[in-house]
């Protein structure tokens, strides 16, 4: 008796007992979580951290109901006398309406300029990482290298370059250098590198396929998600970028929201009305992008864990 | 010997002409996908770089009587880079930016660390709100960002003052003092969430069996986050640093903002608005080409830093 009771727990029980235990440990972590004391205390650290990066989009969501002289005369955090709607009519009417102009502009920079760079980064990307060929490598780091550059010491000596062929205070000025993402290519080389599995390859070659087929129906398709990526960095870049269209656009009928709207913040204490429409501008303007960004969380990558995808 | 020679070599040379068949359509292939990005490459980062060290070596001289005459592009050597190096307010700039990212940058990077470990430990509740509320920020442009801390920086305008003021508390958020820490504060508010993201999926990508392990074998919560979880961040905390000087470096938008607020942001407060300046306001382009590149190799120098603290980590993601 005692002898197999020694000998059963000895031969399979303790890799199972173990593996209870810790599933019986995960289990009771799911059901009680940690220590009352840990949750408390974590919780309020949370509640501190969401009130400072809450409360300033609060405030501008409370003032772009107000008036410019209810902006100055009552207090920020809560609503005076709400006219919404007619804060929104002010905002779109004002000067024959050059707000949906600018939303529209900064549409179509980051619209079309995230999109082209997919394309182009993908393509990019598909080919350093799929084939073989002298001087990869060097390409490789070039563009590396083009992540670390500050866009803004390009945007002066670009804009030099193009005043010199025309182009400067065009749309071409903006969108042209939006569709270049040195990043994009990176993300798409590091996860064509993981998910494009290169017996696909052969055997569609094999069945005869063209390279340019290959690119467009699969890998294009496997590198999907990275894609995604690829286009969401790109149109919050583009679309929050100031330097590059301040530099190059003089014609206010060519800004994007963030140069229009700072250029009424400039001309406020002239004009005290563009207080009122500064603030609910900036706040209309920023809230597609803050549910994009809510929605879309997940599809935020780095490029850092891409390798271990398959896992 | 020579008979059992040729088969070698001939079956050699047909496999490598085999070779040869195969990689031409498909090397024609691949310059055809890489070409269209490397040549706007070329045209949007590598021209602009050789066109700025050119411009940065010609100056302007007047011929005429005072002056006034026609003027001409003469070689200029590296007087513009002097030049440059000479004006203190360029290089106070340049101080400036430094102290603001080593202070900055570390209280950013820990605050994005505490707060993904907080999210990531098991005693965290409403983790989907929280984590949407600390990344919305990011959707806010820097620019419009600037605007909303800009109003809650005036007296008069802003709660914030308000509220200090009622518990007895005078801050003026614009003074000479003041401002670079509140401009600190607006790239805090922005940026935090977003490396804290970067930070939380570089922690995912780890199999959980390795924290329940380590709880099994004994480790509380806090030696989990300090001896599992902070080492495993490492890659990520290396990124998410690297970028932020260099964005610390081009810091320009937030004390332009600023500057119709409060009479303390000069030109060149930061070294991109002196640039800036120099070339809008002066009309001086070939000093700007200058200072643009003297920017671009500071970034440079800390980007060879980067390469070489990731070379020798984590090398492991690109197979």
């Amino acid at each position: 008796m005692t002898a197999t009771e020694q000998t059963e727990p000895a031969g399979t029980d303790p890799v199972k007992r173990r593996r209870e235990a810790r599933r019986a440990a995960a289990a009771r972590a799911r059901r009680t979580g940690a220590p009352l004391r840990h949750r408390i205390i974590t919780l309020s650290l949370l509640c501190v951290a969401a009130l400072y990066f809450l409360v300033p989009v609060y405030w501008l969501g409370v003032s772009s109901t107000k008036s410019s002289a209810d902006l100055f005369g009552t207090f920020g955090l809560w609503f005076s006398d709400p006219q919404p709607l007619d804060h929104l009519r002010d905002l779109v009417t004002y000067d024959d309406g050059i707000y949906l102009r600018w939303f529209a502009n900064s549409l179509l920079y980051a619209g079309v300029g995230a999109a082209v760079a997919t394309v182009l980064s993908a393509a990019a990307g598909y080919a350093l990482a799929k084939y073989q060929f002298r001087g990869r490598e060097a390409v490789f780091n070039i563009v590396l290298a083009g992540v670390l550059i500050p866009g803004t010491a390009l945007a002066l000596p670009l804009y030099l370059l193009f005043s010199e062929v025309g182009m400067a205070n065009t749309y071409w000025a903006v969108l042209v250098p939006s569709v270049v993402s040195p990043f994009g290519v990176y993300l798409c080389r590091i996860y064509a590198a993981a998910s494009v599995p290169d017996s696909l390859l052969e055997a569609a070659r094999i069945d005869g396929a063209g390279e340019g087929k290959i690119f467009r129906v699969l890998a294009l398709r496997l590198m999907s998600p990275a894609l995604v990526t690829v286009f969401l960095f790109q149109f919050v870049h583009i679309w929050n970028n100031f330097f590059l269209p301040l530099v190059m656009l003089s014609d206010s009928k060519l800004y994007p929201i963030t140069l229009g709207l700072s250029s009424w913040q400039g001309y406020a204490d002239r004009q005290p009305v563009l207080y009122q429409l500064t603030v609910g501008g900036a706040f209309v303007s920023v809230l597609p992008l803050m549910v994009l960004m809510v929605v879309l969380q997940r599809y935020w990558r780095t490029g850092l864990t891409e390798g271990s995808l398959k896992s | 010997m020579a008979p059992a020679r040729t088969p070698t070599r001939t079956r050699t040379r047909t496999r490598q002409r085999s070779r040869q068949r195969v990689t031409a359509p498909r090397n024609r292939a691949a310059a055809g996908f890489l070409l269209p990005f490397c040549l706007l490459f070329l045209a949007c980062f590598i021209a602009p770089i050789g066109y700025a060290l050119y411009q940065s070596m010609l100056k302007v001289e007047r011929t005429g009587a005072l002056g006034l005459g026609s003027e001409t592009q003469v070689f200029a050597g590296l007087s513009n880079y002097t030049h440059a190096l000479e004006d203190d307010r360029f290089v106070a700039g340049f101080g400036r930016v430094l102290l603001f990212g080593a202070v900055q940058v570390p209280v950013m990077i820990l605050l994005a660390t505490v707060l993904a470990l907080l999210l990531e430990s098991a005693s965290a509740r409403g983790v989907v709100f929280f984590r949407a509320a600390f990344f919305l920020p990011y959707g806010v442009p820097g620019v419009i960002a600037s605007i909303l801390w800009g109003f809650l920086y005036v007296p008069g305008i802003s709660p914030l003052v308000d509220v200090l003021h009622g518990a007895g508390w005078e801050v003026d958020f614009l003074s000479d003092g003041t401002l670079l820490w509140s401009i600190a504060n607006i790239v805090l508010w922005q940026f935090t969430g977003y490396n804290m993201l970067v930070l939380i999926s570089q922690l995912k990508a780890v199999p959980g069996d390795l924290y329940e392990a380590a709880r099994i074998d004994g480790a509380n919560a806090w030696q989990v986050a300090w001896r599992i979880k902070l080492p495993l961040m490492r890659p990520a905390l290396v990124l998410t640093t690297v970028f932020s000087i260099i964005g610390t470096l081009q810091l320009f938008s937030e004390p332009l903002v600023l500057r119709p607020l409060t009479g303390n942001v000069d030109t060149g407060y930061t070294p991109n608005l002196h640039a800036y300046d120099e070339a809008f306001k002066s009309n001086n382009y070939h000093g700007a080409a200058a200072e643009a590149v003297l920017l671009a190799l500071v970034a440079c120098v800390l980007s060879f830093g980067f390469l070489r603290l990731v070379g020798r980590s984590g090398k492991g993601d690109d197979r």
